[in-house]
């Protein structure tokens, strides 16, 4: 139980590390998705590939982080408990 | 046609939709699919025009229902053969959809889609709510009279459309246990794929239809729809990132709230009786709702349908719109944390005493 948690408090800060770092670029380089976007408008259609893809690749990151982070905070579903039968 | 507005996103206002992001996938996690209906209204709430909030939502939902559709497969509840039927022709719909909205937007601009999609949402919410709060109160009298609200029964409608024979149509599905015509399969997946494209909410058609319709189990339904929901989302993404109408800061900021969100909520309905889940799903519509009705004056202004108003006229009214979905999202996210909170409170003593007989009997 306990090796399980340190586990996911591992891949949490791993994932962690990797969805800070995405939404970093984003940050970074946002006035460039907006031009692009209007690149894509203005007749460039293979742009539209890159919100598919960046969509992708946040959602598999930070879906895993945050995944993780639920379980190594120690949140988990109820078991329901059966009653004995005696 | 006037160009396309992308809203301003400075460090406020990116918390803002991460935190809007987070109850909404908090409600989508806590109801099943269908929950970000809150999420179109808060970022038209915060200035992106109709056409943008639905496209930024269908962008940030379609990777997440892969996710949500591979993960319920491990547990056998996804009819794929039935969700690709369903998918192909939403992404019909879907395609027509889009186009009904690039067609206002052409007549009447950014401020044309917003009318738009706020008069589906109240229609639709309206009658949904409606349902859904009906169900909650027979839900909570059947729990009260300890009768079994789990046992899947098909309606008569389902059990009347599975016994219509057309010839080269019919095809088993596993979820139903039984044979359908794709003729009645069509409409049913049109409908929800014209629905997404408009309020990127396709699932307030398809869960209820592959239920009452189709004679699908509640859960099978539910799982289902994320497959339908990849597909029509990826199908609706790329037609509207084709028209550049994507903004993908604002759907990544909503995905990175949404995904803390969703697995809260999830988490949450195992620990409520399912009439609170139904309860807080129906109060949010209803007050979602009623938030669209104070744009609807500024829209028409906008249009030139109606005199133009005062500015403090138009600003009272955003602010008692603003205000009514900020207490939508509350009441929503205090609800589930709540329920969270004190099920898994009560939970952890109902263990702590069966451990404690237990351990007398031992």
């Amino acid at each position: 139980m306990a090796a399980s948690r340190s586990g996911s408090v591992a891949r949490a800060v791993g994932y962690g590390v990797a969805s800070i770092a995405l939404y970093v670029l984003l940050f970074v380089y946002a006035d460039e998705t907006v031009e692009l976007a209007r690149r894509t408008r203005e007749g460039d259609k293979i742009l539209f590939l890159v919100p598919i893809v960046i969509a992708f690749a946040f959602s598999i990151v930070h879906g895993a982080f945050t995944g993780h982070f639920w379980a190594a905070v120690g949140l988990k579903p109820a078991v329901k408990s059966k009653k004995k039968k005696k | 046609m006037e160009a396309i507005t992308f809203i301003q996103i400075d460090p406020a206002s990116a918390v803002q939709l991460f935190l809007v992001g987070f109850v909404g996938g908090m409600v989508s996690g806590f109801i099943g699919s269908g929950g970000a209906f809150v999420l179109t209204p808060a970022m038209m709430t915060m200035g992106a025009p109709g056409i943008v909030a639905v496209a930024s939502n269908m962008c940030h939902k379609f990777p997440k229902a892969i996710v949500g559709a591979l993960k319920r497969h491990e547990y056998g509840q996804v009819d794929w053969k039935l969700g690709i039927a369903m998918g192909v022709f939403a992404e019909v719909g879907v395609y027509v959809g889009k186009h009904v909205m690039s067609g206002i937007r052409s007549a009447y601009g950014d401020v044309g889609t917003s009318l738009y999609v706020s008069m589906v949402f109240i229609v639709v919410l309206g009658i949904v709510g409606t349902f859904v709060l009906r169900d909650a109160w027979r839900l909570y009298k059947a729990e009260g009279a300890g009768v079994d609200v789990h046992t899947h029964k098909v309606t008569r409608v389902a059990r009347y459309l599975q016994s219509v024979e057309i010839p080269g149509t019919m095809v088993y599905f596993a979820s139903l246990q039984a044979r359908m015509s794709i003729v009645f399969i069509a409409p049913l997946g049109f409908a929800t794929g014209m629905l997404a494209a408009t309020i990127a909410v396709g699932g307030f058609i398809g869960v209820p239809s592959m239920i009452y319709l189709l004679g699908a189990p509640a859960l099978m339904a539910s799982a289902t729809e994320l497959v339908i929901a990849f597909i029509m989302g990826l199908g609706g993404t790329i037609f509207y990132a084709l028209d550049g109408v994507v903004d993908i800061r604002l759907a990544m900021i909503i995905l990175a709230g949404s995904l803390f969100g969703i697995q809260l909520g999830a988490v949450g309905t195992t620990y409520v009786k399912d009439h609170a889940v139904k309860l807080v799903m129906g109060l949010i519509m209803v007050i979602v709702l009623f938030s669209r009705f104070f744009y609807i004056p500024g829209y028409l202004a906008g249009m030139g349908r109606i005199d133009s108003l005062d500015p403090r006229t138009l600003a009272t009214l955003k602010l008692l719109g603003d205000g009514t979905l900020v207490l939508a999202l509350a009441v929503g996210g205090l609800a589930i944390l709540w329920a969270l909170v004190s099920g898994m409170t009560e939970h952890r003593q109902r263990h702590e005493e069966l451990a404690a007989v237990d351990g007398i009997e031992d």
